[in-house]
Formats: C-alpha cells, sequence, structure tokens
C-alpha cells in the first residue's frame, strides 16, 4: 500500500546541483537539506493506525432511563501506532556529495539522493573537468593564500600590465598542456592520439596531480583581477596557490579573494538551486531536469567498467592506453549530443602548437 | 533504551487480577514450565513431533512480543523445549517399549476445560501477562497503562521521551492519580493553558517528579517578585524546566540580572519574562557576551542596557556568530554604533542573509544606511522583510535578479 509519503520518498532519487554560499562547511549543506528532505517527509499523513478490539463500560443503549453501565466491546483505534508513540516515519534519506567545495570557497556543489548516490562515484571517476572563477587581488601575500589570512609581505604592482599577465598565463598553460600530455600516458607520434589530441580528449590516467586544461584572464583593474579556470584533479587551496604563483611570476604577489565554481562536469551554475530553493519541491523539481544526465553517467560509468575488465589481458602498456582512450573515445562521441549537457569538456581551447588563447 | 523489569512488574499488578497476584519474575517462567509439565504428562499427545510442539510454543510465545525488541527472556524458553522434548521422546519410546502393544492414538488423553479440578490446581493456574517484561520502547506498554494513554490524549511526545536514558523507565512507573493528575491540576491553577501542556511535560517530564511544597514555594517566590500571575504562567510554558530550579537559584540570577545590566526591577521583570531561559541557563556564556558587548565591540553602557531589553536574545547567542555579525555591519557596512543600538535585532538575524542583501545593494548602488540622507534603508527593513518583498520595494529590481546576484557570490 504507498502513502503519500511512500510516493514522495521514490521521487527523491537523483542527483541535483546546489549553490553553496561562501563561508560553509559542505557538511553544513548536506545536513540541511537532509533535514529539510525529512521535514517535507514526515509531515505526510501517517498511516491508519490498527484497530483493536476493547472493552469499555458503557450504558445499554435503549432505555435511557436505566443507568446500569454494561461492558461492551467496540473497535478502537490502538494508541501504540498513534504518531507520539511510534515517532517520524523517516529518520534518515541518504545523500551524498561529488566533488567536494571547503568553507572558503562557493559555486556549484553535486548531491546525490537516494539509491542514485552511487552515481555519484562514476562522476568522480568519469572524464569531467570543473569550471572555475578565481579572484584575486596584487599587492599582498598571506600565509594561507586569502585575503582573509595574516599578511607576510606587501609589494608594489604598478609595473603589472595585462600583456605580462596573458604571458605569465600561457606559459603556465603550456606547462600544464605537457603534464596533460605526459600523465594521460599517450604517445603522441601515433595518428590516434593526435586526433585525440586536436579534439581536446586526451585526459589524465590514474593519479595525477591538479592539471588546468584552460586559463584566461577575464578581467584586469589593477590591483584586483580575474582568471577562468578549467582544471582535473584539483583542490581549491591549490587554485588560491596558483594565483600567488601568478604573483610570483609577474615579480609581485598576489592573493585569492574568491574561488567560485561554475560548473562541475555537466553539471551548470544557471540550474543550480540557491538556498531560498532549498526544500523538497525544488529538489525533486531539479532531480527530474538532471534526469537523464544522471542516466548517461551511470551508462557510462558501467561501460567503463566492463571497458577496464576487456582490456587487462593487452600485453603492451602503450597499446592498452590507446586502446582504452579509444573506446572511450568512442563512448563521449556518442554521448556527446548537440545540446549543452555533455560530459566532455567542450571548451578546451586547442593547444596543442600554440599556447596563446584568443577570446 | 531498557524499561526495567522492576517498573513492568509494577505495571503487571496493577492489570491482573488480585488472585493471580505473586512473585513478578518468576510468574513468567514458573508458567511457561507448569504448561509444559501439563503437556508431557501425557506421552502419547500431539506434542511427540518436535515440530508441532514448538508451533505450540511459537503461537504461545507470538502473544508475548507485542514489540520487536524483546529481551533474551523468550530465547531462553525456547531453548528449554528442547531437552523437555527429548524427554518426551524417551517416556515415549520407554511407554511403547513397556506396553508392547499398538499404541493407540484415538484414545488421546488430554484434559478437557469441563473437567472438574481441585481447588489448588485451580490457584496454581497462572495467566500469563501479555506485555513484555523489558522492551526498548513504550509502544507495548501504552495501551495497558492508564498514565502513558492519557498522556498520549494531553499530546506528550512519549517518542522523544523514550529516546532520553530512564525517561521511559520513570514514566512507566508512575501513578496517574497519585503522582501525574495532582502535578496538572496544579499547572492548571497556574495559569497554563492545556494545548501547552503536552508540549512542556515533553520538555520536561521531571516536573511529574518534583514534589508539591517545592513547586508551590517556587511559584510562591516568583509571586512575592511582584510577578504576575500571566507572567509567571508564560514563563512556565516557555522555559519548561524552570520550577525544577530551587529558590536560592533563581534568587540568584534574578541578582546578578539587576546588578550587571543595571536596569530597574520592572524592566528586569520585562525581560525575564520574555526569555525565561536565562533563568534556567548557566551564568557564564551570559558574562562572556557581556564582556565581549562592552570591550570588543565598544558598546557604552546605556547601549547595552537597550539592546538588552529590546532584544534579550544577544546575552545567549553564540559568542562567534555574534562577533561574525557585528564585524561585517560595522566595518564592511559602515554603520555606526549609534545606529547598531537603535536596531539591535541586526545583531539576531542570519549572517549570510545580512551578507547577501547588502551586498546586492552595493551593486546596485542603494545601499544607502545614514538617516540623514535621502534614499535611507533602515536595518531591520534590510533583514526582516521577506525575500520578495525586499527585492519590490528595497532594491527595486526583481527576484530572478537577485538570485542570479547570488550566484555570483
Amino acid at each position: 500500500m504507498t502513502t503519500q509519503a511512500i510516493r514522495l520518498f521514490r521521487k527523491m532519487d537523483g542527483l541535483f546541483a546546489v549553490y553553496k554560499p561562501q563561508g560553509v562547511h559542505w557538511k553544513h549543506v548536506r545536513d540541511s537539506i537532509e533535514s529539510s528532505l525529512l521535514k517535507a517527509l514526515n509531515s505526510c499523513p501517517p498511516p491508519a493506525p490498527q484497530l483493536a478490539v476493547q472493552f469499555q463500560l458503557l450504558s445499554s443503549g435503549e432505555n435511557s432511563s436505566s443507568k446500569d453501565l454494561v461492558l461492551s466491546p467496540s473497535m478502537l483505534p490502538t494508541l501504540a501506532d498513534h504518531p507520539l508513540v511510534t515517532g517520524p516515519q523517516f529518520h534518515k534519506v541518504h545523500v551524498g556529495v561529488g566533488h567536494r567545495l571547503d568553507a572558503f570557497s562557493s559555486g556549484v556543489l553535486v548531491l546525490g539522493v537516494g539509491k542514485r548516490n552511487g552515481v555519484l562515484e562514476h562522476l568522480c571517476k568519469s572524464h569531467v573537468t570543473r569550471d572555475y572563477t578565481l579572484e584575486g587581488e596584487f599587492g599582498k601575500a598571506t600565509d594561507n593564500f586569502t585575503d582573509t589570512g595574516r599578511v607576510l609581505e606587501k609589494t608594489t604592482y604598478d609595473h603589472v600590465t595585462q600583456d605580462k599577465l596573458e604571458r605569465v598565463l600561457a606559459m603556465i598553460q603550456g606547462a600544464n598542456q605537457k603534464a596533460l600530455i605526459t600523465y594521460s600516458q599517450v604517445d603522441l607520434r601515433t595518428q590516434e592520439a593526435y586526433e585525440l589530441a586536436v579534439k581536446g580528449l586526451l585526459y589524465p590516467h590514474g593519479k595525477s596531480p591538479p592539471i588546468l586544461t584552460g586559463l584566461r584572464c577575464i578581467n584586469f583593474n589593477p590591483p584586483h583581477f580575474t582568471l577562468e579556470v578549467q582544471c582535473v584533479n584539483e583542490t581549491q587551496k591549490y587554485l588560491r596557490k596558483l594565483i600567488h604563483e601568478v604573483g610570483l611570476e609577474l615579480r609581485t604577489s598576489a592573493v585569492c579573494s574568491g574561488v567560485r565554481r561554475t560548473r562541475d562536469g555537466p553539471f551548470k551554475v544557471e540550474n543550480a538551486l540557491t538556498r531560498q530553493h532549498w526544500t523538497a519541491d525544488s529538489i525533486i523539481q531539479a532531480i527530474a531536469h538532471f534526469r537523464k544526465t544522471t542516466r548517461k553517467i551511470r551508462k557510462s560509468g558501467m561501460y567503463r567498467q566492463t571497458a577496464g575488465q576487456l582490456s587487462t589481458d593487452v600485453q603492451e602498456q602503450t597499446r592498452s592506453q590507446t586502446g582504452h582512450s579509444e573506446q572511450i573515445n568512442e563512448l563521449h562521441v556518442e554521448l556527446s549530443n548537440p545540446t549543452s549537457d555533455t560530459v566532455v569538456d567542450r571548451e578546451t581551447p586547442v593547444t596543442v602548437t600554440e599556447g596563446n588563447t584568443k577570446h | 533504551m531498557h524499561v526495567c523489569q522492576r517498573c513492568v512488574s509494577f505495571l503487571l499488578s496493577r492489570t491482573l487480577s488480585a488472585a493471580l497476584q505473586q512473585s513478578t519474575r518468576a510468574l513468567h517462567q514458573r508458567s511457561h514450565l507448569m504448561l509444559l509439565r501439563h503437556s508431557t504428562r501425557q506421552p502419547l499427545v500431539h506434542t511427540l513431533s518436535q515440530r508441532h510442539s514448538r508451533e505450540t510454543w511459537r503461537h504461545f510465545t507470538d502473544h508475548q512480543a507485542a514489540s520487536p525488541d524483546v529481551h533474551n527472556k523468550i530465547d531462553l524458553a525456547q531453548k528449554e523445549v528442547v531437552p523437555l522434548n527429548s524427554d518426551v521422546h524417551r517416556i515415549s519410546s520407554q511407554v511403547s517399549l513397556s506396553d508392547s502393544q499398538s499404541i493407540d492414538l484415538d484414545a488421546v488423553v488430554r484434559p478437557s476445560p469441563l473437567q472438574e479440578i481441585s481447588e489448588e490446581e485451580a490457584v496454581q493456574i497462572q495467566v500469563p501477562s501479555a506485555l513484555p517484561p523489558e522492551s526498548s520502547t513504550l509502544r507495548p506498554y501504552v495501551d495497558k497503562s492508564e498514565t502513558l494513554s492519557k498522556l498520549v490524549q494531553l499530546g506528550v511526545n512519549l517518542w522523544e521521551l523514550e529516546q532520553r536514558p530512564n525517561v521511559g523507565s520513570m514514566l512507566v512507573r508512575l501513578d496517574f492519580h497519585a503522582d501525574v493528575a495532582p502535578r496538572l491540576l496544579f499547572l492548571k491553577d497556574l495559569g497554563v493553558e492545556e494545548s501547552k501542556l503536552g508540549r512542556l511535560l515533553t520538555k520536561n517530564p521531571f516536573i511529574l517528579t518534583e514534589s508539591l511544597d517545592n513547586l508551590e514555594a517556587r511559584v510562591a517566590y516568583l509571586k512575592s517578585k511582584k510577578f504576575s500571575k500571566q507572567s509567571v504562567a508564560a514563563m512556565v510554558s516557555k522555559a519548561p524546566y524552570l520550577l525544577n530550579f530551587s529558590v536560592e537559584r533563581l534568587d540568584n540570577r534574578l541578582g546578578f540580572f539587576q546588578k550587571q545590566l543595571g536596569l530597574s526591577a520592572e524592566k528586569t521583570r520585562d525581560v525575564v519574562t520574555r526569555l525565561p531561559r536565562l533563568l534556567c541557563a548557566s551564568l557564564e556564556p551570559i558574562k562572556e557576551n557581556l564582556k565581549v558587548c562592552e570591550l570588543e565591540f565598544g558598546f557604552r553602557g546605556n547601549e547595552i542596557q537597550h539592546i538588552v531589553t529590546t532584544v534579550p536574545k544577544v546575552l545567549t547567542t553564540n559568542k562567534r556568530k555574534l562577533t561574525q555579525i557585528f564585524d561585517f555591519v560595522h566595518n564592511t557596512m559602515d554603520v555606526p554604533h549609534s545606529l547598531i543600538a537603535k536596531f539591535p535585532q541586526i545583531l539576531n538575524a542570519k549572517f549570510l542573509r545580512i551578507r547577501e542583501r547588502h551586498l546586492f545593494l552595493e551593486y546596485l548602488g542603494r545601499a544607502q544606511y545614514q538617516p540623514s540622507q535621502p534614499n535611507y534603508i533602515s536595518l531591520d527593513r534590510l533583514v526582516f522583510l521577506p525575500d520578495d518583498v525586499f527585492c519590490s520595494e528595497v532594491a527595486l529590481a526583481t527576484l530572478e535578479d537577485f538570485e542570479k546576484f547570488q550566484k555570483t557570490l
């Protein structure tokens, strides 16, 4: 017998994105979403209580004059099924978190509810990149690379121009491209590897340090500047350190005043839920919106598992790696529809030869 | 949490008739064993097959296992079945060997319900109660106990109370007419509304074990300090633990507030009536908050008095959150002390809300908090209007714009 509560619970199954505000630990976000889902579930009417035969002293019906009370049986609801005795119907909703965001950063945080939490694992292992917007400020250096830390040194920044900044960014991007090619374990002298690189489908295999696949400067008003970064395997602390290193390369110092994640794989900031919308209805709507993306991630995860089993017998290391990447390349070509939700990051600047990015 | 056996025995002793009231624990075991022995006296009975006997036994024990987490007691009884059944087999085999006749299974010797028995046997028949002796929930006892069913009808959340250690046992042990009813009547005389009694008892079930003399003494003390009848009733509803504190402690607290804050008796009474939690909580965090206001924030004495009389909750909030809000409002929004003292509700609001709204107004160029200049936005309107009203009236923008702006923070 499905009650309203059970029907609502079955709808809470899928992935959705939330905009995490700055200064809040990701665990608090997860807890507040879980408690709002539980609140909606427990506000549904409870199932009807069981009836039991009880003997009550009632006055014998017909003659109202006679005052003798007679023990008569009647079916009454048992108090053992009363909601104040049984407690709330739902105690826990499984809410999982995808790529975590530390307290200083804000941005898109992917959460999973119910059985689809397993898909989060596939998302983490899949070849998705993340988009960040980094705000920086020239002139000082602190101990934790943010503008709220203890100031260690102050420098001048008048000599910094946009041209110099672009040059430094191009150099960093070149180094990262080299690292990408090395860690993707692909021999660039082969034709297949060249085609992969041209399409931008190179991806680091196994454990790798954070690699930036794309980097450009959006805004430059000294002392403030804004960078846009697409990266893989990163932590937010690494990105703040990146700002510090940019400052060092420019013979000055810089701190990071904001890290904002604008995209996590196919989950973009336009569809992320702000704090007012952390209620059960909006979450269920968002889950329905991302249903197709979730299915794609799940299918690609299952495919990758079987592909991994198939390619264990191959002897040569490089051949197995390119074969592996070819299969996944085919999968990506299948998955990349002309819609905006793609698992592959399309905005990677094609920089096999040159480092200059023009936008 | 276990509802202890002694408490359940009180319950059982009240539910069973006086004739059967003997020992407490032995009651069950003896009854099980008695009935088993009755069955094993006749070896040719249908209890020959182990399975059948176990089924009858299970039917018997199902009656008892009303709650899901019944203690080992039932398992012990089931383990006894195995050796006794082997006795049955042995007896039956002996009988079959000794008789050396065909066993007539139709001639089953079974005690008929209409058979007359002696007085001693009649007295020895024990009817086991359907209540489990131990349980981790109050569910099996609610229907049978008068106290518990009346409490549920009042609106007390028994599930919440049974999560707390030992409270469930205490409630099962209470007698409605002797313990609970006089205190409920006392609270009703005090002026507490019946709809609020359930919540009060859920928060503080120990009011049912506090002696009536103490309760009356504390109420008399509060009335002697010139708290009106309605204010005492309101205080007890808002702070359920109030009447569990001794007169000395209440006196100490009231004295502290009057001295520290330097308020008149009338204003102290007003503050305490609005936030009676102040009388229950410990004084150390309150002292710290006052020091923070004076030294860190730099408020003057009369400003602190005004803040506390308008928003008493400032005394009990978290020190770190208070500092964070004040730092943002004073340093980032550039609001002077006098203006904050005029609108102390802002110290009570959520930090994220203040931050997002202020940054939105700054982006639009409407962040104007000085009353002397045009387009002034007062701090309470900044914080306490709902989002759509804030957007339309204060920021003069749409709600979608505000959400898009939130996603750029």
